[in-house]
Order: structure tokens, then sequence, then C-alpha cells
């Protein structure tokens, strides 16, 4: 069966509610969420990879230089980059800034 | 047709349900069910049966073990009572939002307090919103029987919910009765190989248990409802396949000796086999008694119902749960909501009768007919009582 990305009324909802399609949830752009976002300053990056790991979200990717940046369309701003990163090389700014 | 036996209810009850090769057994031992997985754990253990028998730290585990080895696409089965089957609340309304067909036997019990292990409804009354089918055997014979229906009910694709088989702790559950138990190649006959809807399988990827926001959870909940009430085609077509096979006929409700009945007295569970002893006793003084006894609680079966009562002009309704601070017991405040728009309804009392444990003979189930027939109109708050508490 077709699943529906939203369900009109009730008789279309999946049994179960069962999502059946895998990978769907990248169709959910968490960025919304967000109320800060993290900034990198580059000077500070020894491009360790500990804010790429910790990323819950799994929305921090390495550029061609090594150094991280995030995908803003999925960071939901938990900030838990910045607290991991040790070197202090992440900062979080508010959105609006 | 299968061998009759002399055998234990719950034994006969788990030997059922190891007809029905159930992929996975998740139990957690408590009275008065615990010789329903005991003899199970035998049964996998002689390898009779070949299941996956866990061997779970509490009900909440067994359940959310049975519902998720149900997810994979497995036959699951578990069986418990009173506390363990509340223990399990938090999963119970989950595993029907997830249309996952385990089946589970509950020997019911009292809630405590008082701690009591003996035998009344209250515990399936406090889960009786959760979205279950809910069945209630009056004997061993209807115990096997609707253990290996309940498979194939639940299982069926317009169903796919969860079924539970209420039989009464002690009362059925210790009690030696002579059971036609059907062989294997029987059961194999009436109950195919499980074919999930969707599994949890790497090949076959899907997401169960997703978030609802409140922009779902209203539609969500309203599909939920409208599987169980339609579920109710579904048990009838699976009970006249059973008659055919098997020729023992259910119904939702079953009447007995109810033509030309002015007074009808309503039972669920074992106490319908000593009503009826009641009711002919009555019937020998001439008094038009009959009996309805309710084998379908969920989903209720409410147009049957209303077929059963036509004619009759008082209904003696017996509970074996206390709504405390309700309009009575759970069964009462039903059948009174199902005859609220009939235009020529009878008078209905409610006796709540049996907790924890107390007997309740022939000539109770007598007075209360005889005080029901009598009875003049009265206050919905005042129409039912505790039977047989002493002043």
């Amino acid at each position: 069966m077709t699943q529906k990305r939203w369900p009109e009324g009730w008789r279309d909802v999946t049994p179960g509610c069962m999502v059946l399609e895998a990978g769907s949830a990248v169709e959910y752009h968490t960025g919304s969420w967000r109320a800060k976002k993290p900034i990198w300053d580059n000077s500070k990056c020894i491009k360790c990879g500990v804010c790429y790991m910790f990323c819950p979200e799994g929305c921090i990717t390495e550029d061609q230089e090594g150094f991280f940046v995030a995908n803003l369309e999925y960071c939901k701003g938990c900030g838990i980059c910045t607290h991991e990163c040790w070197p202090k090389a992440i900062v979080m700014v508010n959105e609006e800034d | 047709m299968g061998k009759r036996i002399g055998m234990e209810i719950a034994l006969a009850a788990a030997e059922a349900a190891a007809l029905c090769r159930p992929d996975v057994i998740a139990a957690y031992p408590i009275t008065p069910n615990t010789h329903v997985p005991e003899h199970l754990s035998d049964i996998v253990a002689e390898g009779r049966l070949d299941a996956e028998y866990i061997c779970v730290e509490s009900e909440h585990s067994a359940i959310s073990a049975c519902c998720g080895a149900s997810g994979t696409g497995a036959r699951a089965f578990t069986a418990t009572s009173s506390q363990g089957l509340l223990f399990m609340q938090e999963i119970l309304p989950i595993v029907p939002s997830l249309r996952l067909p385990v089946v589970m036997v509950i020997a019911n019990r009292a809630v405590s307090g008082p701690i009591n292990v003996w035998n009344d409804h209250s515990d399936i009354m406090y889960q009786r919103d959760t979205g279950w089918v809910s069945l209630f055997a009056a004997n061993g014979q209807e115990t096997v029987d609707m253990v290996i229906q309940a498979f194939k009910i639940g299982e069926h694709r317009d169903v796919m919910l969860p079924v539970n088989i209420n039989i009464d702790g002690f009362q059925l559950t210790h009690v030696v009765e002579p059971i036609f138990m059907p062989d294997q190649e029987e059961v194999d006959r009436f109950l195919p190989t499980y074919k999930p809807f969707a599994q949890l399988h790497p090949d076959t990827p899907v997401s169960m248990g997703s978030l609802g926001a409140p922009d779902i959870f209203n539609e969500a909940m309203c599909a939920k409802n409208d599987a169980l009430v339609r579920s109710k085609k579904v048990i009838l077509d699976v009970w006249k396949e059973w008659e055919k096979q098997f020729g023992r006929k259910y119904e939702p409700i079953e009447s007995y000796k109810t033509e030309g009945a002015e007074t009808l007295i309503v039972t669920m569970g074992s106490m319908g086999e000593t009503a009826e002893i009641a009711v002919d006793e009555l019937r020998k003084d001439g008094m038009p008694v009959g009996l309805l006894k309710i084998k379908l609680w969920r989903p209720f079966p409410f147009e049957e119902f209303r077929r059963a009562v036509k004619g009759a002009k008082a209904l003696a309704v017996m509970d074996r749960a206390v709504s405390c601070g309700g309009p009575g017991g759970p069964v009462f405040a039903e059948l009174r909501s199902a005859l609220y728009d009939e235009p020529k309804k009878p008078k209905t009392l409610n006796f709540i009768i049996g907790l924890g444990g107390r007997d309740v003979v022939v000539e109770d189930f007598i007075q209360m007919a005889k005080k029901t027939a009598a009875s003049k109109k009265v206050k919905p708050e005042d129409a039912y009582e505790i039977y047989g508490a002493r002043e």
C-alpha cells in the first residue's frame, strides 16, 4: 500500500500508525525548532571531530578542508557540539543575531 | 474430533495455546494464572513446542516482550492475573494501537486491597478501555476453544488487534473438567500460519510506535476504535467457522431458557453455570425467568444484547467489580446505556456479587431474580447493591 504524506482523514491513517517507508525522517526539517545556532571559529578548531560524533541529529559534516559545519535544515540548536568542543571552537548564537 | 479428557483448566488453556504454535511466550507467574505459563514452559522444555520461552522479570516485561515479538511478526502469547495485569497497564493500550495480535489469558482475580488472590472481574475492568478484544469463558471447554479462536480473530487482516480470554481464577483455572481437546491437525486446519501486515525486519523496514502529535492523535484514536468496533464481524465469522469444524456454537450473548421470560439474569464468566441451575429451579416453580451469558465484552455486542432482552420486563445484572462512586458495576453501566434509547425497556437492577472470591450459590441467584421481578422503578443511583455484604 502507498502511504500518504499526511493523513487527511482518520481512514487514511495507516494500521497502527506504522511508517511504512524507510528513512522518511529526512523529510522532517527539524531546523525550525532552533532558537540558537552553532558557529565555528576555525582558528580554534583542531579538527578532532568530537562535534561530529556527538551531534544527536547527525547533521554535522566535515568539509573539504577537514573543518566541520552543521546543516541548519536539521540542526535543532541543542548545543551539545558546543558543550563537547573542548578547544571551545563553537559558540551558540541567537537565531536573529 | 479430538479426545475428551479430564484436565485442569489452566493446563488445558496452556495445551490449547501450544496447539496454536506460538513463536514467543513471555509470562511471569502470579496466582491464579501461574499454571498456564508454568505448563507452557514444561511443554517447551519437553520439546513438544518449538517456541522462544522468555523468563521475564515482571509482567511489564512480559507484555513488552510479547509486543516486540509480535512486531517482528512472531505469534506471541502471555497470561496473567490481577496486580500482574495492572502492572502491564502502561503497555496494554499500546499493543492494540500498534495493531499487534498478542493473545493473553487472564485468570481473573480481585485487585488489592485488602490483598486478595481470589476471583472477581476487577482486574479486566480496569483494563476495559485499552482496545483489546475481550472474551469471557464460562467453563473449561470455552477456555480451550476461545484460546484457539483468539489467534484467528486477532490475526485476521481486518482486525489486527490483541485478544484477551478471561477465565475466572480458581473457579475455572484450578478446576478439573472434561474437555474435548482438539488435535494438532484440526487446529492447523483451523488456524493458518500467521502472516503479519508488517514486520520489524531489516529487509522490510518500517517504524512502529512513532510520535503522534495533536494534529494526528485524534485520527489515530478514531482509527483504533473503529478497528475494534469492526472486529465484531470477524469474531462472528470465526465463531461460525468454529461451529462448522468443531460443532460447538458461540454467540456474543448466549441465551438460556429465555423464551417467554419476564425476568432475565445477566452474567459474565463462570457464574453463568450456577445461574443456569437457579433458572431451572425457578422455572420448575413456574416463574418466567431466563438467563443471558455475555461472552463478548469488547467490542460490546449492542445489537445482539438489545435483541436478546426484547420482551423482558426486568433484568438482574450481575457484576463482579465495583466502579467506586459510579453508577453501579461496569456491566450494568454498559447495559443501561445500551437500553437508554429503546422505546420499551426493561427495569434494570444491579447486583455486585462474588467479590474477591465470595461464594455465590444457586439460592442467591433465586433471591436476586425474585427481588428483580418484584422491584419497582428506582433512581439510577439506588439501582445497585453489593449483594450479600453483611450489615
